[in-house]
C-alpha cells in the first residue's frame, strides 16, 4: 500500500483515509468554533452595558441559540471526533478506521448539515430563537418557519454522529493489533470507546424528540400539547435523556486526551489505570440516570427530585477518582510545563471548579435558586471551555508534531496559554457571582446591580477571543516553517503512535504492530 | 461609564483585599458587591442559603486539598528542581479511600437537602390561593374566590431600555402592579402559563416554579414582615423574556384586606363603565395607552411591527378593514399564528374598544370609525 | 483496490461525498416542502434520487468487492459489529417513542384528570375532564365542547373482545410478523445446509408475509382514516397510535425492501454462500429486530391500549 494522498481537491473530497478525514473534521470544528465564538462576541458586546445597545431582543435570542448549538454539535464534537479519526488507529495499531468510506460519509454530511443551519440567520422570521434546548411549545406552537430546517439539520448530523460512533466502536473493537488487549488499550482509546457507546444510545432519542417536533408543527399531533393529553414536560424528559449524556460525550474524550498527556510530562506512568477505566464507565452509566437534574423546577414529584438529586451527587465519586489519579500521577514525578502540559493542568483546575458548581447545582432545593442564572451558565462553561475546549487544544499542540513533523513555537503556545487562561476566567468567573445574586439567563439585558461584573466578562470574552486568533496563527506558522519535530517528539512518551514516522506517513499499521 | 470603571477597580481592589480578612469582614464585602445569593425574608429562603453556603465550604475544602497537592507537586515534583520520577501507579487503599471518604461527604449533604426539599413540598394547610398565569410577557394575578385578578407587566419606560434616558433604580425590575400578599400567611401560588413555558421567580423567596401551559404546578411562601420584593422570569419564553418582572409586595393583614377592598370596588367600577358612551378622543387617548403598553411589544410603537415575525398595524388590511375582522383578532386571536393570542379574556371591553379606535386612526391609518366597550361586550357574547 | 497482508483499506471514493449532497438535498426539499415553498418537493424528489442511486452504487460497489474476495475476515466482522450498532440505535429511537407512550399514560394524563402530584391542574384548568385510555374526550373537548380544537378519535384500536379477536386484523398482523420471523430464519438454516431452493424458498416466503403485513396496515390506517375518526391530530392516543406503528410500518417497508434484494440478489444471481453471506443475515437480523418492535406494540399499543 505504498500511494500517498491524491492530489488536490480530490484528496479531501473523496479520500478514505483516517488522518485526512481527521484533519477535515478538525479545521471545520475550528471554524465551527470561531462561528460559535462570534456569536458569542455578539452576546458579550449587547451584555457590556445595561440597556440595549447592539442587537434588539429577537436577533440576541437567536445569537444564544446559535452559539450553543454551534459550539456543542459544530465545535467540540466534530473535535473530538477528528482526535478520534488521527489518534484511535495510530493508537491500537490499526492501518485505518473499520468502515474508511462511510467514515468519509460521517465528515461530509456536517458541512451541509451545519450551513443549513447556519442559513436560518438569513431566513424570513430570523434563526431559531428557542435556546439550545428548544423547549416546547416556544420551539414548535410558537416558532419561527426557519424551525423545520433546523430539524432536518439536527436529524442529518445525529446521523453523521452515529455513523461516526459506529466506525469507532468497529474500530476499537475489531482492529486492535495483537497483543493490544483491553486492559493495555490507551485510555484516550477507552474513553472514546464508552462516548461513542453513549452516542449511539442517545443521538437516537435526539432524533426522536425532534421528529415529535415536527409533527406537532406540521402534522397537528399533540405530543406536547395538554389540549389534547400531551405535555410540554415531555419534551423535556426526552430531550434530556439524550442532553445529559451529550455533556458527557463532551467531557469523557477530554479525560482521556489528559490522561495521555499528563504521564508523559510527568514522566511517570498513569496512576490507576484500572480505576480510570471503571470510573468512566460508572460515569456513562450513571449519565443516564440523572437527566431531570436540569428540570428540578418543572414540578415533578418530590419522589423524582430526589431520585435525580441523589443520582447526580453520586458521580462526583467517580469524577473524583480521576481528578485524584491525575494529581497522583504528577506526585512524585519529574514535571516539565510545555505547552500541552499547562492547558492539561489548567484542565485539571478549572474542571473541577466546575464539577463543584454542578454539585451545588446538584443539590435540588439549592437549584432552585440557581437554575436558569448565569451560575448555570458558568458551572457549564468551566466544563466545556477550560474542560473541553483546553482538552481539545491540549491534544492539538501535543500530537501536532505528529501530524506534520514540525514543532510548534514554544513561546507562542504559552503565550497562547496564559492568554486564554486569564481570558477565561476574567469571562466566566464573575458569571457565579451575577448569576448568585440573581440574574438570570438568555437575557439580552439586565437590572444596574449585575453591571460591573458583566463589563469584566465582556473584556474577558474579548480577550479569550484574540487568544484564539493566536493559536490559529501558531498552527499555521507550525504547519509552514515549524522545525522539524524528531518521531519521539516528547520524552520518552508511551504510545504507538510515537513509535512511527514525524510526520505520520500516510499509511500506518499496514501490518500490525505486536504489543507485549 | 466613567464611573462605572473606577467602581470597577474599587471592586476588584475590594477582591483583593478580601483575601485574608477575617471572615465576617468577607461576608460584608460579600454583601456589598453582590456576589452572592441573597439569604431572603423566609424561612426556606434561608434554610435554601444554609444550603448552599454548606456544599459550597465542603468544595472550598476539598478544592484545598486537592489543589494543595496539586501545586505542591508542581512546584517541588519538577524536572528542573532536578525531582527524579518514581514509578509507583497503583494503590488499592488510596483508590477505596478517595471513593469511600467523597461518598461520606455526600451522604452529609444529602441529609439536610432531603430535609428542606420536603418542606418546600408540603402544601398542607395554606390560608389563601393565587393564580399565577405567565403570559408572553407579562403575569396574571388571580385571587381565588376574590373576584380580583389583574396583570403585571413591565413599567421601566422604553427611554431608559434605548439608553434615551438615564435607568433608574429598579431598571428592569419595576411592574405597573405589584403582587400584594399578606405577611404571615402561608399563601399558595398555583403557577401555569398561557402561551409558552415561563418560571415565576423571585430569589428573596426561595421561590422558583416553572409555569407550563395546559399544567399547574404549586408553591407556597410565609413572608414574616412587610417589604418589596423582586424578581424575573426564570425560563426562555421568547423576545421578552429579560422585560417581564415579578414584583411582590407584602402588607400587614389589615392594609392587605384595605386594598383587597379596593381591588373588588374597582373591578365594579370598571363593569359599570362598559355600559358608558365614550368620545372618540377618550377612546383614542386610552387606546393609545393601551396599545403601548400591551401590543407595542410586537407591533412596534410606530406600529411598524418587525419584518417576517409581527405584522405592521400601519396600513395593515385588518386596521383598515371590516370592522367585525378586527374585533374578531383581537378577542378571538388569530388562527394562524398563536403569537397572537386572544385579548378577549386579557383586557376589559374599556380596553379593547379604544385599542381598536386608536389603531384604525393613528399610524396614518385614518379610518375615522371608532367601536363602543357595549359593542365589545355584544361581540363577546354573540358569539364568535 | 489495494490491499495487503490482511488489511483491506478502500481506494478513494466519490460515494460519501454525493451520498451527503442527497441527503442533504432530500431534507432540505422537504424542509421546504414542510414551510409552503413551491419548490420543495422538486427539491425533495431530485435529492431522493440522487441519493438513492448513490447507495444504490454504494452496495454494488460492497458487492463486487467482496465476491472479488477483496473483503478479509476482518473487515467482514466490522460489518456485523455496524449493523449490530446499528440496529441499536434503531432501538433507542423507538424508545423515545414507547418513552412518550409511557410518560403520557402514566405521568400526564392522571395530572390532566386531577391526581396525583400536579392533581390541582384538572380543578383549574380542565374541569371536567377524566383520565382514560384510550383518550376518546381529550381535555380540550371535555373543557370546550364542540369548539375544541384537538378531537378526540370516535373510535380506537383496541382490544376489545376475546371472541372478536379473529376479526381483530392487529391479531393477524401479529401472526403474520411472527411467521415471517420464523420462515426467515428457516431461510437461513436453509443456506447452512446448502439448501438453495429452501434458502431461496423460504426467503420469497418471508418477503410475501412482509408484504401482505403492510397491506393489512395500510387497510387499517384506511379504516382509521375514513370510518373511526382516528387520526394523527385526534389528541394523544392518535398521536402515539400513528407515530408508533407509523415508525414501524416504515421499518417493515425498509425490511422488507432490503430481503426482496437478498431474494433477488438470491434468485437470480446466486449470491451468497453458506460461509458468507453476511448481506443476508444483516437483512435477516433487521427483520428480527422489527419484529420484536411489533410485539412491543402489540402489548402497549393494542392489547394495553
Ligand atoms: C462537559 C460538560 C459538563 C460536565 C462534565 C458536567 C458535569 C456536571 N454537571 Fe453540568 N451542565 C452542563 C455541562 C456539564 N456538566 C451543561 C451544558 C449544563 C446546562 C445545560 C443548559 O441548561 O443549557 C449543565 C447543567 C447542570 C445542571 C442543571 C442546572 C440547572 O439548569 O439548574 C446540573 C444540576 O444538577 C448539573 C450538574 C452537574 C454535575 C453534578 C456534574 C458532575 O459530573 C461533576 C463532577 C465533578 C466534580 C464534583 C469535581 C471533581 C470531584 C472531586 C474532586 C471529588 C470530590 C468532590 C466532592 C465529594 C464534592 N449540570
Ligand atoms: C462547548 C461549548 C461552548 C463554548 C466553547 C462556549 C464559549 C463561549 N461562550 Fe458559551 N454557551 C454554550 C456553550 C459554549 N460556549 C452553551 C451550550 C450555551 C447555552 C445556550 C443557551 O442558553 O441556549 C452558552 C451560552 C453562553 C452565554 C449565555 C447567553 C445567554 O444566556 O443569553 C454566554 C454569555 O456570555 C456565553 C459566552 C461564551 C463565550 C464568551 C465563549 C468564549 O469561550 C468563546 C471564545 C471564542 C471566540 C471569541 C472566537 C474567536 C474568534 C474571533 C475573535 C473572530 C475571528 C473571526 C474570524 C477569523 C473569522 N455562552
Ligand atoms: C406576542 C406578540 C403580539 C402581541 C403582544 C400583539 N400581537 Fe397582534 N399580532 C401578532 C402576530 C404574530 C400577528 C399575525 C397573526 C397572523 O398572521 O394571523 C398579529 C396580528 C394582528 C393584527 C392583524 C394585522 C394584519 O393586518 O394581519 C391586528 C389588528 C393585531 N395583531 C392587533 C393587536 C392588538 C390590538 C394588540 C394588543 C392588544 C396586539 N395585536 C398584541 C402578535 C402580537
Ligand atoms: Cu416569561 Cu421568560
Ligand atoms: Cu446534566
Amino acid at each position: 500500500m505504498a500511494h500517498g494522498p491524491a492530489k488536490g481537491i480530490s484528496r479531501w473530497l473523496f479520500t478514505t483515509n483516517h488522518k485526512d478525514i481527521g484533519t477535515m473534521y478538525l479545521w471545520f470544528s475550528f471554524a465551527m468554533f470561531l462561528m460559535g465564538g462570534v456569536f458569542a462576541l455578539v452576546i458579550r458586546a449587547e451584555l457590556f452595558e445595561p440597556g440595549l445597545q447592539i442587537v434588539q431582543p429577537e436577533f440576541f435570542n437567536q445569537m444564544t441559540t446559535m452559539h450553543g448549538l454551534v459550539m456543542v454539535f459544530g465545535a467540540v464534537m466534530p473535535a473530538f471526533v477528528g482526535l478520534a479519526n488521527w489518534m484511535v488507529p495510530m493508537m491500537i495499531g490499526a492501518p485505518d478506521m473499520a468502515l474508511p468510506r462511510m467514515n468519509n460519509w460521517s465528515f461530509w454530511i456536517l458541512p451541509f448539515a451545519f450551513a443549513m443551519l447556519a442559513s436560518t440567520l438569513l431566513m424570513e422570521g430570523g434563526a431559531p430563537n428557542f435556546g439550545w434546548t428548544f423547549y416546547a411549545p416556544l420551539s414548535t406552537t410558537y416558532a419561527p418557519p426557519s424551525v423545520t430546517f433546523f430539524i432536518f439539520a439536527v436529524h442529518i448530523m445525529g446521523a453523521s454522529s452515529i455513523m461516526g460512533s459506529i466506525n469507532i466502536i468497529a474500530t476499537i473493537l475489531n482492529m486492535r493489533a495483537p497483543g493490544m488487549t483491553f486492559m493495555k488499550m490507551p485510555l484516550f482509546v477507552w474513553t472514546w470507546l464508552i462516548t461513542a457507546y453513549l452516542l449511539i444510545a442517545v443521538m437516537p432519542v435526539l432524533a426522536g424528540v425532534v421528529t415529535m417536533m415536527l409533527m406537532d408543527i406540521h402534522f397537528g399531533t399533540s405530543f406536547f400539547d395538554a389540549a389534547g393529553g400531551g405535555d410540554p414536560v415531555l419534551f423535556q424528559h426526552v430531550f434530556w435523556f439524550f442532553g445529559h449524556p451529550e455533556v458527557y460525550i463532551m467531557i469523557l474524550p477530554a479525560f482521556g486526551v489528559v490522561s495521555q498527556i499528563i504521564p508523559t510530562f510527568a514522566r511517570k506512568p498513569l496512576f490507576g489505570y484500572a480505576s480510570m477505566v471503571y470510573a468512566t464507565s460508572s460515569i456513562a452509566f450513571l449519565s443516564f440516570i440523572v437527566w431531570a437534574h436540569h428540570m428540578f423546577t418543572v414540578g415533578m414529584p418530590v419522589a423524582g427530585e430526589l431520585f435525580f438529586m441523589y443520582a447526580t451527587m453520586l458521580i462526583a465519586v467517580p469524577t473524583g477518582v480521576k481528578v485524584f489519579n491525575w494529581v497522583t500521577t504528577m506526585f512524585k514525578g519529574s514535571m516539565t510545563f510545555e505547552t500541552p502540559m499547562l492547558f492539561s493542568l489548567a484542565f485539571v483546575v478549572l474542571f473541577t471548579i466546575g464539577g463543584f458548581s454542578g454539585l451545588m447545582l446538584a443539590i435540588a432545593p439549592a437549584d432552585f435558586q440557581y437554575h436558569d442564572t448565569y451560575f448555570v451558565v458558568a458551572h457549564f462553561h468551566y466544563v466545556l471551555v477550560p474542560g473541553a475546549i483546553f482538552s481539545i487544544t491540549a491534544a492539538v499542540y501535543y500530537w501536532l508534531p505528529k501530524w506534520c513533523g514540525r514543532m510548534y513555537d514554544e513561546t507562542m503556545g504559552k503565550t497562547h496559554f496564559w492568554l486564554a487562561f486569564l481570558g477565561l476566567n476574567l469571562t466566566f468567573f464573575p458569571m457565579h457571582f451575577v448569576g448568585l445574586a440573581g440574574m438570570p439567563r438568555r437575557i439580552p439585558d439586565y437590572a444596574l446591580q449585575f453591571a460591573d461584573f458583566n463589563m469584566i466578562a465582556s473584556v474577558g470574552a474579548f480577550l479569550f477571543g484574540a487568544a484564539q486568533i493566536l493559536f490559529l496563527y501558531n498552527v499555521i506558522a507550525t504547519i509552514k516553517k515549524g522545525k522539524p519535530a524528531t518521531d519521539e517528539v516528547w520524552e520518552n512518551p508511551e504510545g504507538l503512535e510515537w513509535t512511527v514516522a514525524s510526520p505520520a506517513p500516510y499509511h500506518t499499521f499496514t501490518t500490525p504492530p505486536q504489543v507485549k | 461609564m466613567l464611573s462605572r470603571v473606577g467602581r470597577l477597580s474599587a471592586c476588584l481592589l475590594g477582591l483583593a483585599t478580601m483575601v485574608g480578612v477575617n471572615s465576617t469582614a468577607l461576608a460584608e464585602e460579600v454583601e456589598r458587591w453582590g456576589v452572592n445569593m441573597p439569604v431572603g425574608v423566609t424561612q426556606v429562603s434561608r434554610e435554601t442559603y444554609g444550603l448552599h453556603m454548606d456544599i459550597f465550604w465542603w468544595c472550598v475544602g476539598i478544592g484545598v486539598v486537592v489543589f494543595g497537592v496539586m501545586f505542591y507537586t508542581m512546584i517541588v515534583h519538577r524536572k528542573s528542581n532536578g525531582a527524579k520520577a518514581s514509578n509507583f501507579h497503583e494503590s488499592t487503599t488510596l483508590e477505596i479511600i478517595w471513593t469511600v471518604v467523597p461518598f461520606l461527604i455526600l451522604i452529609i449533604m444529602a441529609i439536610p437537602a432531603t430535609k428542606t426539599l420536603l418542606k418546600i413540598y408540603d402544601f398542607s394547610e395554606t390560608d389563601m390561593d393565587i393564580v399565577v398565569t405567565g403570559y408572553q410577557w407579562k403575569w396574571k394575578y388571580e385571587y381565588l374566590g376574590e373576584e380580583v385578578s389583574f396583570f403585571s407587566s413591565l413599567s421601566t419606560p422604553r427611554e431608559q431600555i434605548d439608553n434615551l434616558a438615564p435607568k433608574g433604580p429598579n431598571y428592569l425590575l419595576e411592574v405597573d402592579e405589584p403582587l400584594i400578599i399578606p405577611t404571615g400567611k402561608k399563601v399558595r401560588f398555583l403557577i401555569t402559563a398561557n402561551d409558552v413555558i415561563h418560571a415565576w421567580w423571585v430569589p428573596d423567596l426561595a421561590v422558583k416554579r416553572d409555569a407550563i401551559p395546559g399544567y399547574v404546578n404549586e408553591s407556597w411562601t410565609i413572608v414574616d414582615e412587610p417589604g418589596v420584593f423582586r424578581g424575573q422570569c426564570a425560563e426562555l419564553c421568547g423576545k421578552d423574556h429579560g422585560f417581564m418582572p415579578i414584583v411582590v409586595k407584602a402588607l400587614p393583614q389589615d392594609e392587605f384586606d384595605q386594598w383587597l377592598q379596593t381591588k373588588k370596588a374597582e373591578a365594579a367600577t370598571l363593569r359599570a363603565l362598559t355600559e358608558k358612551e365614550f368620545t372618540f378622543d377618550e377612546l383614542y387617548s386610552q387606546g393609545e395607552a393601551v396599545y403601548n403598553r400591551v401590543c407595542a411589544a410586537c407591533h412596534q410603537v410606530n406600529g411598524a411591527g418587525v419584518a417576517g415575525v409581527f405584522p405592521a398595524i400601519k396600513g395593515s388590511a385588518i386596521a383598515t378593514g371590516q370592522m367585525a375582522a378586527h374585533l374578531d383578532i383581537i378577542v378571538n386571536g388569530s388562527k394562524k399564528n398563536p403569537a397572537m393570542a386572544a385579548f378577549g379574556p386579557q383586557l376589559s371591553e374599556v380596553d379593547i374598544a379604544s385599542v381598536i379606535t386608536f389603531q384604525r386612526n393613528a399610524f396614518g391609518n385614518n379610518m375615522g370609525d371608532s367601536v363602543q366597550p357595549i359593542d365589545v361586550l355584544k361581540f363577546k357574547q354573540g358569539g364568535q | 483496490m489495494s490491499s495487503e497482508g490482511s488489511y483491506y483499506v478502500p481506494e478513494q471514493s466519490k460515494l460519501p461525498i454525493f451520498a451527503s449532497l442527497g441527503l442533504f438535498l432530500t431534507v432540505y426539499g422537504a424542509a421546504n416542502w414542510l414551510n409552503g415553498d413551491d419548490s420543495g418537493p422538486t427539491i425533495f424528489f431530485f435529492g431522493g434520487l440522487v441519493f438513492a442511486f448513490v447507495l444504490w452504487q454504494w452496495f454494488s460497489t460492497v458487492i463486487t468487492e467482496n465476491i472479488n474476495g477483496l473483503n478479509s475476515t476482518q473487515l467482514k466482522k466490522s460489518y456485523v459489529w455496524g449493523m449490530g450498532w446499528f440496529i441499536f440505535s434503531e432501538v433507542m429511537f423507538f424508545a423515545a417513542f414507547f418513552g412518550a407512550l409511557f410518560y403520557i399514560r402514566t405521568m400526564a394524563l392522571p395530572w390532566l384528570g386531577g391526581e396525583g402530584d400536579k392533581g390541582v391542574t384538572n380543578e383549574i384548568l380542565w374541569q371536567g375532564f377524566e383520565a382514560q385510555w384510550p383518550l376518546m374526550v381529550t381535555p380540550d373537548m371535555a373543557v370546550n365542547g364542540d369548539a375544541a380544537q384537538v378531537k378526540g378519535p370516535a373510535q380506537s384500536m383496541s382490544f376489545s373482545s376475546v371472541e372478536s379477536i379473529w376479526t381483530w386484523l392487529p391479531f393477524w398482523n401479529t401472526v403474520i410478523l411472527l411467521t415471517s420471523s420464523v420462515t426467515v430464519h428457516f431461510a437461513h438454516t436453509a443456506l447452512k445446509n446448502n439448501a438453495r431452493k429452501g434458502f431461496v424458498g423460504w426467503l420469497g416466503l418471508t418477503v410475501f408475509l412482509g408484504i401482505c403485513f403492510l397491506i393489512l396496515q395500510v387497510e387499517e390506517y384506511v379504516e382509521a382514516y375514513q370510518h373511526m375518526g382516528l387520526t394523527l391530530e385526534t389528541g394523544a392516543y392518535g398521536t402515539t397510535f400513528f407515530m408508533l406503528t407509523g415508525f414501524h410500518g416504515a421499518h417493515v417497508t425498509l425490511g422488507t425492501f432490503m430481503l426482496l434484494v437478498m431474494f433477488l440478489r438470491a434468485a437470480l444471481k446466486g449470491h451468497f454462500h453458506h460461509d458468507d453471506c453476511f448481506g443476508f443475515e444483516a437483512a435477516s437480523w433487521y427483520w428480527h429486530f422489527v419484529d420484536v418492535v411489533w410485539v412491543g406494540l402489540f402489548i402497549f399499543v393494542y392489547i394495553l391500549g
